[in-house]
């Protein structure tokens, strides 16, 4: 029986440095794009305040980039060590989107990066321009491999289980990469990263105009930050309603979790706090019918009859069926070399349940119910953090485009207090997309006690504290570096 | 310009560049230590993969009968009963 607490560990520590990575990886995709603006601005108006302007904020990209470079590293490893039998098994349907991001990571950044600050009047201004907007989009599409590689472990696609090798071997790529969780996930994080760029511009800028010092560069940083933000923010609201949609489609336990919903229905209630609730708000977002029908907790553990007529397995019989998997998988394995009809039986026995697979290892169906609060309560604070930055934005751009920025001091403490939160923002999604599966590590296919590697809960808890300690420092001497960087501000003349 | 020429431009972009950093270099060197804690302490003495060293037949054999025999193990479950 594996150890709860080795599990324990090894989930704490992957969430630690997922959301250590998480920290960097949005600041890069938005600033990227607020900086590549403010070079074409440059370039269309060859006016070299801009240049400076562009300059201050590649610095900061520059900083966030490189203490933030190689921190999903950290992932494979933990892949390797902590998740053995899930990294096997996935095989190459996880490894070719890692590793066409890696190359890609690779070849952009090294170049395109390079450029883009080694090359200020080494190249001509249209070619420096080019470096910069491949930078951006070279980040965004390594995210997007990311994304490819998580979206399917949300809704696996494109594959088929050979039990000979233990792994999963890709059937159709096209349907991995356009995998509907994936595609929305990328366009929800990428995007997200534009409001964390915008915000984090926005405070610092904010910062200068309560100092009374470079005002002019940070009005013009504020305008095309808002704007970045302001349309970023829509964009991932209507990503995050395509999401909401794939997740009751594919994952709808996690999607009753996030609302707290026990018994679904039609015209299911969507839920702002506990005790308030708007009647058919949920059905309405989670299948664009006020009528639509939503299960609930105890439908998706009790088996419901939706109303197109179609019958959803209870857990039981989802658990009953992931039996037979795992007792067909072992069959074959036993008789495969050696009595080839038995075999043949349990493989067909083996592909008629393999899509319950993972439900061989569920011992209680409440099991299969992830932590109610810990999917709820993010949720929230991730929607009503998003609802919050976009007010802000666009009460910073008003008083910039009013004149009156300069003078409204609570604007300036509001926009550097908002910093933090559109971080917390960012982390309550992947709190929410993260926690809101369990148990499982491949969905229906492997919980996560399954894809654990067996080693000393120890072990983990050792190597989770000596990550506490560096990441600690590494962000401690990031933020050091920036604050003297925006103290010392933009270059006066270049 | 030729093959070589471009070749040693593009070097001397990037040694130009590294020459001349400013405030790159401690970030730089953040760089290194942080790959260097990565690769040679992290990776050598703490993430050394669990099926490093065995051949895709001896992967999927212990892969295998980790999750047959986790599934006999956690859930209790009897696959002479079962199949």
């Amino acid at each position: 029986m594996v150890d709860t607490a080795l599990i324990g560990w090894s989930r704490a520590q992957f969430a630690l440095t997922a959301c250590y990575h998480w920290l960097f990886v949005p600041l890069t995709l938005g600033l990227s794009v607020i900086m590549a603006v403010m070079e074409t601005l440059y370039v269309v108006r060859k006016d070299e305040f801009w240049k400076r302007t562009a300059r201050f904020w590649q610095k900061i990209f520059g900083i966030n980039f490189a203490v933030g470079i190689a921190t999903g590293i950290i992932l494979e490893f933990e892949f390797g060590t902590n998740w053995s039998n899930y990294s096997w098994f996935v095989g190459d349907i996880f490894g070719a989107p890692l590793a066409i991001e890696g190359i890609f990571a690779f070849f952009m950044e090294a170049t395109f990066v390079a450029v883009m600050f080694f090359g200020w009047d080494k190249v001509s201004r249209k070619f420096h321009l080019a470096a910069t907007w491949l930078t951006g989009i070279g980040a965004s599409i390594s995210a997007l491999w990311i994304l490819v590689a998580n979206g399917w472990m949300q809704h696996p696609v494109g594959m088929e289980f050979n039990p000979d090798t233990v792994r999963h071997e890709m059937s159709d790529f096209w349907a991995v990469v356009t995998n509907p969780v994936a595609v929305s996930k990328f366009f929800h994080s990428v995007l997200s990263g534009w409001m964390t760029g915008a915000v984090v511009v926005i405070g610092i800028s904010c910062w200068y105009l309560l100092k009374k010092r470079d005002t002019e560069f940070a009005r013009a940083s504020i305008r095309v930050a808002a704007i970045v933000g302001i349309i970023g923010t829509f964009a991932v609201m209507f990503s995050g309603d395509s999401s909401a949609v794939h997740v009751a489609k594919y994952q709808p336990m996690k999607l009753a979790a996030a609302e707290g919903l026990e018994d679904g229905g039609q015209r299911a209630p969507f839920s702002i706090v506990p005790g308030i609730e708007i009647p058919g708000m949920l059905s309405l977002l989670a299948t664009h019918d006020p009528d639509g029908y939503v299960p609930g907790i105890n439908d998706l553990l009790e088996g419901y009859t939706a109303p197109d007529g179609t019958e959803v397995l209870s857990a039981d019989d989802k658990m009953e069926r992931g039996a037979l998997a795992l007792a067909a998988f072992k069959a074959y394995r036993e008789n495969k070399d050696t009595d080839p009809e038995a075999a043949a039986e349990a493989r067909k026995v083996l592909e008629e349940n393999a899509g319950y697979f993972g439900y061989g290892y569920i011992e209680d169906k409440e099991d299969l119910v992830p932590a109610v609060g810990m999917v709820y309560w993010p949720f929230r604070i991730m929607v009503g953090l998003g609802c919050l930055l976009l007010l802000l934005m666009a009460a910073v751009l008003w008083a910039e485009y009013k004149g009156k920025i300069e003078k409204i001091r609570w604007l300036h403490i509001a926009a550097i207090v908002s910093i933090p939160l559109v971080y917390i923002a960012g982390q309550c999604g992947w709190i929410v997309a993260e926690v809101g599966r369990q148990p499982w590590a491949i969905q229906d296919l492997l919980p996560v006690n399954a894809a654990v590697s067996s080693l000393g809960a120890g072990a983990v808890m050792t190597t989770f504290f000596i990550f506490v300690a560096v990441f600690t420092l590494f962000l401690a001497i990031e933020l050091r570096i920036l604050v003297k960087a925006i103290r010392k501000g933009p270059e006066k003349q270049i | 310009m030729g093959f070589a020429r471009r070749l040693a431009s593009v070097w001397r972009f990037y040694i130009d560049g590294f020459r001349n950093m400013t405030w790159g270099r401690p970030l730089w060197f953040l760089i290194i230590l942080k790959l260097v804690i990565l690769f040679a302490v992290l990776r050598v003495f703490f993430f050394e993969p669990v099926l490093a060293g065995k051949s895709d037949e001896q992967k999927s054999d212990h892969v295998g009968t980790q999750l047959v025999d986790r599934a006999e193990g956690q859930a209790g479950m009897n696959f002479k009963e079962i199949w």
